[in-house]
């Protein structure tokens, strides 16, 4: 019984608070909750590889380029084949192409993550970041190559179908997700991967196989992060640049290593501290970039650490925190 | 044949730069295990210098170019950057040290960004002409392929410096010590070196290479711009990593490599590939050797 | 464990602190929004967008405005990204209640504004898109520079009819939505006349070295080399191509122009060729106050874009100009409260804009067509000893 109404009761909130917001909060509010929301999913999921795992990726935009460019095609070139070229009159149909396209964005970019983590198997830390961050650079040249998606121009023509609610819905599911996962037996074998990989491998953990997962799961979600923003604003690959890997990075790290309330606060503080800073104009991006200094100096271990936050003071569900060297 | 060996010199004279930078990444790598991010933002800062220098030293025209000139404006950039390199140790990476190895590469992305926007700031967005403080000459070599004195020059210079890293960290008691705190920080500083005054020595150093690197391609590619430190920053870790990173001779062949291959898949692939072929060879490279070309490979203490 | 407060409470303070300082309300002027790229890749631009705006829009106020009214122009930044550029409008109006948008100048950043300003009602005048589809998002949206296809189109013909090459190269910014499209359409036009490409090659926006490119190209012997990027890139290019041996004239379009393309090319270009919008030394009185006054307050002289955002910014404020003389009632309800009678204002104004007939611009005279595009001559430079020379001008 509570499997089935969690989800309807996540729903029923999800499409409630969006009702509201678009009613009470004005476009520009909106518009950002939504940039947070997508950010979530992109700092959760890189958080299951980076903070839980332990594997060191700087390659995020690429799996999100994936997931926005796999899923922008789809609805543009596959949906009005599939459902009749008139299919967005309706709303439901218009709602069930979108799952699908959502759902092709994860399930490519899940592929493009076991691609990414079959070289974990032999790489280790920073050669491994090396070949994430090349695989980031090589999709995007490769979409800026591409006709069919609009290379240089940009995509034009993806139906802009995403509200608050999707991404919202997103955000919750790839946290239940990610949480369900820490809690399980799998999640205790990707931290004793973080925590020391030589010792999980003695102790029968298959490690190879854990690793390559946590990148599939963590693209899968990136992927989908990707798929929502492609219907919610003009397909460019400069959204998907090196710099928006190293914001997705900050956010984990900022947050805390490791816990998914603090990726999501620290995805949430950085989207909205940009916004928040825009009163001081021209010097925005300097404030900005100092203030990620001075935190990181004042806070090494990022806001959260390896805690995590709760509304119930009772109910610490902290990881495990052992100290390691790391 | 004229078309390779012209593809294949203007490789070397390019790759030479990604070397030079590649030693930076390469030396606070060895003795931090830091990617140093803000290392591509030193270099455009070493260019700026090197531009202001040469403004209020007079050089800027082709009659007033002379080679004295323009070693004066390398050795004034190579300090002023040094100088930062020391100053961004000190203020943002020193206080981090101790924590963890990303919470110092967050910083170090903070450093990079603030450099970036602090230039676009300081010195305009727009790109600015550096001065011909070398009067620029075309040179024929056998077979019709052509070179200019600039482009030697870059190879000379970084040759030149890249001799000097050498002799200094094989030969020098202060090289000696560089060797050893990457070898294992903790011994060395029981062993009576101070540890703080080498990292300090080794950023001056890096920066004061990227610096040089500015310099160089400031004369062969006369337009600097804030955000120019950005892509070749990326490749020049790139060619470190390619070298085997903390390997000094390795940087100096992943750079060369990193150049001279952009150039052959121009030549002979597809220009709209040549930033991602970069590191499709790199990727190629390190699934064959996992530590880089020269790159010892740690076996793992249980 | 962390309870919820310590963290909400210093953040929901910080967020109370910057939108406080959001708020100093200014009386009797009219809200402009522009938005631009002041930061990341191509900062350059912005930046220059933001010069022509502003030298028309103080001049303007030095003026008295419109009706006595001051114009204030409130920038935002949008990183030179696309989706920073939709957040960026969306503050802009919703926020700030602008009365119109100015911006941008890539096509990629005006598209994925575009639909905000069409759906708030509010007009969007772009200085420098050329992508065709920009203006079709919405009748909302206006342009006051050349469509690809048109400038594509003109630089074709004077490649194959007046200079008589039947034997071109081309060398493209992959990265960049305007260098893309006007190669494309350049390749269409003159295949069309019978030319042929010899060879086809990309740089990145931002690069600085293109000898490899350049040696291809030089191999397939082009009698001239068409660069439809910045002058960011090509001052390089030319001088790089002058290096490796190559004599071959080079065309361009208008984002050549800016002084920074000389003084790094230096003699490099000389015989070459491109498209601009006015010639410096034109003795019309409208391009010498603006050149005059540009260099007077930015000591540089204009480039293209910043005369093109002088241009957005003149048939915007000259729209609002006749809606006050017309129907001062509406051109008062303009930054009035969210209503009908604002709705229906703005939608006059819009209609303003759609009937620019003639606009005296720098960049020539300005009529917008059925497509809100900017129907205009085009003027075409050459390059000698360094200096620009008038070649000839092109109907539309």
């Amino acid at each position: 019984m509570r499997k089935v109404v969690g989800p309807l009761l996540a729903i029923a909130i999800v499409w409630g608070i969006d009702w509201a917001a678009s009613r009470a909060l004005n476009p520009y509010i909106y518009r950002v909750l939504v940039l947070c929301s997508i950010n979530v999913m992109l700092a959760l999921s890189l958080n299951l590889v980076n903070g839980i795992t332990g594997q060191f990726s700087i390659g995020h935009a690429g799996f999100m380029a994936v997931g926005a460019y796999a899923s922008a095609a789809y609805t543009v070139y596959a949906v009005p084949l599939m459902f009749g070229a008139h299919y967005a009159s309706s709303g439901w149909l218009t709602a069930a192409a979108f799952v699908l396209a959502i759902l092709v964005g994860g399930l490519v970019s899940a592929v493009a993550g076991f691609l990414v983590g079959l070289p974990s198997m032999r790489l280790r830390g920073d050669y491994l970041a090396i070949v994430t961050l090349g695989f980031g650079e090589i999709i995007r040249v490769a979409i800026l190559n591409i006709d069919a998606v609009g290379g240089a121009r940009g995509f034009a023509g993806i139906p802009q179908v995403t509200t608050l609610a999707w991404v919202l819905g997103g955000a919750w599911l790839t946290y239940a997700v990610i949480r369900n996962i820490m809690r399980s037996y799998h999640g205790r074998a990707l931290l004793a991967i973080r925590e020391d990989e030589i010792a999980a491998e003695a102790l029968g953990v298959p490690t190879t196989r854990y690793k390559v997962t946590a990148f599939v799961i963590g693209a899968f979600f990136a992927g989908m992060a990707g798929a929502l923003f492609s219907h919610y604003t003009y397909l460019h690959t400069n959204s998907f640049t090196f710099m928006k890997s190293i914001e997705v990075v900050i956010m984990v790290v900022l947050g805390g290593m490791g816990s998914l309330t603090g990726s999501i606060l620290g995805a949430v503080l950085l989207t909205a501290l940009p916004e928040l800073l825009r009163f001081a104009s021209e010097l925005r991006l300097v404030i900005y970039s100092l203030l990620l200094i001075v935190l990181m100096i004042a806070r090494p271990q990022g806001i959260l650490g390896r805690r995590e936050l709760s509304f119930r003071r009772s109910r610490a569900r902290s990881a495990p925190t052992p100290t390691i060297a790391a | 044949m004229q078309e390779f060996f012209q593809q294949l010199a203007n490789g070397i004279a390019w790759g030479s730069i990604y070397a030079l930078i590649a030693l930076g990444y390469t030396m606070v790598y060895g003795i931090l295990r830091l990617i140093n991010f803000a290392h591509g933002d030193v270099y455009m800062v070493g260019a700026f210098a090197a531009y202001f220098l040469a403004r209020a030293l007079g050089v800027g025209t082709v009659s007033s170019a002379s080679p004295l000139m323009a070693a004066l404006v390398l050795l004034g950039s190579m300090i002023i950057a040094a100088a930062l390199g020391v100053l961004i140790e000190l203020f943002a990476y020193r206080p981090v040290r101790k924590s963890s190895r990303l919470t110092a590469l967050i910083t170090a992305i903070g450093v990079s960004l603030f450099l970036e926007n602090a230039g676009i700031l300081l010195f305009g967005a727009d790109p600015k002409f550096f001065p011909q403080v070398i009067a620029p000459r075309t040179i024929q070599l056998w077979g019709g392929v052509l070179v200019t004195n600039h482009q030697i020059t870059v190879v000379l210079v970084s040759l030149v410096l890249m001799v000097g890293l050498t002799l200094f960290i094989q030969r020098t008691r202060t090289g000696k010590a560089m060797r050893a705190v990457a070898f294992n920080r903790d011994a060395a500083s029981l062993m009576g070196i101070p540890v703080d005054r080498i990292i300090t020595i080794t950023f001056a150093i890096g920066s004061a290479l990227a610096a040089a690197a500015g310099f160089l391609v400031g004369l062969t590619n006369p337009k600097i711009e804030p955000l120019m430190g950005i892509m070749p920053g990326i490749k020049a870790f790139v060619a470190a990593v390619l070298g085997g990173i903390g390997s000094i001779p390795g940087a100096m062949i992943g750079g060369l490599l990193m150049g001279i291959s952009e150039y052959m898949v121009v030549g002979y692939v597809s220009s709209t590939y040549r930033d991602a072929i970069a590191f499709v060879i790199l990727i190629v490279v390190l699934l064959i050797r996992p530590a880089g070309l020269l790159g010892r490979n740690v076996t793992e203490k249980v | 464990m962390i309870r919820i407060r310590r963290i909400v409470l210093p953040l929901l303070a910080l967020a109370a602190f910057a939108s406080l300082t959001g708020c100093a309300k200014r009386e009797a002027e009219i809200k402009v929004g522009e938005y631009g790229s002041l930061t990341g890749g191509t900062a350059t631009f912005g930046a220059s967008s933001k010069n022509g705006i502003e030298l028309f829009v103080d001049n303007l106020n030095a003026q008295g405005g419109i009706g006595g009214m001051k114009v204030h122009v409130l920038v935002e930044d949008d990183q030179s990204k696309p989706e920073e550029a939709a957040t960026a409008v969306n503050k802009l109006i919703a926020q700030d209640g602008v009365v119109a948008v100015l911006g941008e100048v890539a096509s990629s950043r005006s598209l994925a504004a575009a639909p905000i300003c069409q759906n708030a009602g509010v007009p969007m005048i772009s200085p420098s898109s050329t992508n065709p589809k920009v203006t079709e998002i919405g009748d909302g949206i206006f342009r006051v520079c050349y469509i690809d296809p048109f400038q594509g189109m003109v630089i074709a013909k004077f490649a194959k009819n007046t200079l008589h090459f039947s034997k071109g190269a081309i060398f493209r910014d992959n990265k960049n939505d305007y260098s893309v499209g006007l190669a494309n359409y350049f390749t269409e036009s003159y295949r069309g006349m019978g030319g042929t490409i010899v060879s086809d090659e990309a740089y990145s926006e931002g690069d600085q070295d293109f000898k490899a490119q350049l040696t291809v190209i030089k191999s397939k012997k082009p009698e001239f080399i068409f660069v439809p990027g910045y002058y960011t890139e090509v001052g390089l290019i030319a001088r790089q191509a002058r290096e490796l041996g190559i004599t071959v004239p080079m065309l361009g379009g208008d984002g050549w122009v800016s002084d920074r393309l000389l003084e790094i090319a230096q003699d490099a270009l000389n015989g070459s060729y491109f498209v601009n919008h006015y010639w410096e030394k034109d003795p019309n009185p409208t391009v010498q106050t603006f050149v005059q006054n540009y260099v007077k307050r930015y000591n540089s002289t204009p480039d293209g874009l910043a005369a093109l955002a002088y241009d957005a910014a003149g048939v915007l404020t000259n729209a609002m100009k006749e809606l006050q003389q017309k129907d001062p009632k509406a051109f008062g309800t303009l930054s009035g409260p969210p209503n009908a009678d604002q709705k229906a204002a703005r939608g006059k104004l819009r209609e303003l804009i759609a009937a620019t007939r003639d606009y005296p611009g720098v960049t020539g005279r300005i009529t917008l067509d059925e497509h809100r595009n900017a129907v205009k001559p085009a003027v075409f430079l050459g390059i000698e000893k360094g200096a620009y020379t008038f070649v000839a001008t092109v109907e539309p």
